[in-house]
């Protein structure tokens, strides 16, 4: 069922019309940088904005931290309140779960194949955040060291490997948001609805985050500690909020894929 | 095959289908009649184990649904409320998708099956034309073949010439008897009496969520005694049978308490002309909507 679930994945357009488009944005602020050599003011704008114009390598983070805040999620949310609420609106949930298939077993294969969604999406986003980095932005330091965010350098093979942990860190950061739409996805048999239900729940939160009087609250919000993957390129990495925020994502998890599948297994399927 | 004790269904105070007592025996051709909004749906629903009954049992093929789903409904091919499929893919990919889905099916021979049901319900030939472009006949016969994919002992089927010309009705018709005669039970909902009555060999008839007749088509149908004549001198015939007539039109009598040669033998004698003959039957007609107005029904039924 696993297999079957990716190959619909990989199999329908709008997975790659979805990351064409994730795709579009970092590509184009890396030619407006490379065209107009302005960078961020340091400080402002996505992280490692600044550190690009000097060492292209840097760049498939700079796309990371583009598409973080708000495209990776709503990429996520649409695939994932589409996963059931899809099959119902197009009839062929009936027929999966007479064909049999389990429900919990399809609800897993539905969340293993949105993870992997998320993880292709950003394994493509940072190969081609490194390509166009290189291309446009040039390998700015001849000694093959580059500065992590810290200052101090990191050789090529550090930024590598802490490449990849970033890469895992963003999709594993997806969890909460897909394992919410993927609940809501069983109550509805709008895909849009679900969707939509999923991203209100994470402007919210990021509307939160901004306001002081909800400080008791930012610590449990799903959002907190997306960016954490930056501490990955400090010098030594600084653990505390990426191992928060992967237990905090876990939580969630656990709690929405729960509620979903305790919904999905009682409930009447009428689609 | 299929037996189902006391079976209800209630969404809030609506009772969708109550206290039903089901009995499909294996090697039926089974008709089950209703209008739109008598339950059907939700019946079949139940037996699939899509819809979570209220209270009552259900067996299918031996076992108890919805708890031994896994293992019966590999068993079973269904077509419920109309096919489905996913619009991008070819019928052909669909079909190979969905039987990689579940397990209970092998994989080596999933192509050669793929190939022969679309070759048992004509589409064979579309290729590799995303379903999207199919036309409605076609997209029934696609959900048709995948009901057929693994062989089931029993299929059970929601309106399945819905959407499909004369020649299709014909085609699926056959199609459903040829598979009937190796051995599957066939299960079949419909609102269409003419449908059931070519094809069936037992008839349940729901209404308003009750069972309110379940027999064999062969005996609801058995000639019911009387005589039907039909004649332009009816009022001769009449003269001539006496206490025998039980109905008269302007030219149909029927006689009731006298065999056929008999009645012919009298009717000859006397001279008079006679143009129809026969013992009476009832159409599947009158008998559900009898069977109906027993149960009180204002349901009505095409």
């Amino acid at each position: 069922m696993i297999r079957v679930e990716l190959v619909k994945m990989l199999r329908r357009p709008r997975t790659w019309v979805t990351i064409a488009m994730l795709n579009a944005l970092p590509t184009l602020v890396a030619i407006l940088l490379a065209v107009t050599d302005v960078g961020p003011r340091s400080g402002t704008g996505p992280a490692f904005l600044s550190a690009v114009l000097t060492d292209g390598t840097l760049y498939p983070l700079a796309a990371l931290a583009i598409v973080l805040p708000l495209f990776l999620p709503v990429a996520v949310a649409m695939m994932a309140g589409e996963a059931v609420a899809g099959e119902a609106q197009a009839g062929t949930l009936r027929y999966l779960l007479v064909r049999p298939v389990g429900r919990t077993r399809l609800l897993v294969a539905k969340l293993i194949s949105i993870v992997m969604f998320v993880l292709l999406t950003v394994v493509i986003v940072a190969v081609l955040g490194y390509v166009v980095g290189m291309l446009l932005l040039g390998d700015g330091d001849s000694s093959g060291l580059v500065s992590g965010v810290s200052g101090t350098s990191l050789t090529g093979t550090q930024i590598a490997q802490r490449t990849m942990m970033a890469v895992a860190y963003v999709t594993l950061s997806m969890l909460g948001v897909a394992a919410l739409a993927l609940l809501l996805s069983t109550f509805t048999d709008s895909a849009l609805g679900a969707a939509l239900g999923a991203l209100a729940f994470l402007i919210a939160s990021t509307l939160l985050l901004t306001l002081d009087a909800a400080a008791a609250l930012q610590p449990y919000l799903p959002t907190r500690y997306w960016l954490a993957f930056v501490d990955l390129f400090r010098d030594p990495i600084l653990w505390g909020d990426l191992v928060r925020g992967l237990l905090l994502q876990g939580v969630y998890l656990v709690g929405f894929l729960g509620a979903g599948w305790a919904n999905f297994t009682s409930k009447d399927i009428t689609s | 095959m299929i037996k189902t004790r006391g079976l209800t269904k209630r969404y809030g105070a609506l009772t969708a289908v109550d206290g039903l007592d089901l009995d499909v025996r294996e090697g039926d051709v089974y008709g089950f009649l209703g209008a739109n909004g008598s339950g059907k749906t939700t019946t079949v629903r139940m037996l699939l184990g899509l819809v979570l009954a209220t209270s009552g049992d259900i067996e299918v093929d031996g076992e108890v649904m919805p708890g031994a789903a896994a293992r019966v409904l590999p068993r079973v091919g269904a077509l419920v409320e109309g096919p489905a499929a996913y619009g991008h893919l070819s019928g052909r990919t669909n079909l190979m998708l969905l039987d990689a889905s579940g397990g209970g099916s092998s994989r080596s021979t999933r192509k050669r099956r793929v190939g022969e049901a679309l070759e048992r319900v004509g589409l064979s030939a579309v290729g590799r034309r995303p379903v999207r472009a199919y036309s409605l006949g076609m997209r029934q016969r696609l959900g048709l073949a995948a009901a057929l994919l693994r062989e089931p002992r029993l299929l059970v089927l929601d309106e399945p010439t819905n959407g499909l010309d004369p020649q299709g009705i014909r085609e699926i018709r056959e199609l459903l008897l040829a598979l009937n005669a190796r051995g599957t039970t066939v299960f079949l909902s419909s609102h269409l009496l003419a449908e059931v009555e070519q094809l069936c060999t037992r008839v349940g008839v729901l209404d308003r969520g009750r069972l309110v007749m379940q027999d064999e088509l062969a005996t609801v149908r058995a000639p019911t005694g009387r005589v039907v004549v039909r004649t332009p001198d009816a009022d001769q015939v009449a003269g001539v049978i006496g206490r025998g007539v039980v109905h008269r039109d302007s030219d149909v009598v029927v006689v009731d308490g006298l065999d056929a040669p008999t009645l012919n033998a009298e009717l000859v004698k006397a001279g008079l002309r006679v143009s129809e003959l026969g013992p009476e039957r009832r159409t599947l007609e009158q008998v559900v909507l009898e069977a109906a107005e027993r149960a009180g029904s204002t349901g009505v039924l095409r």
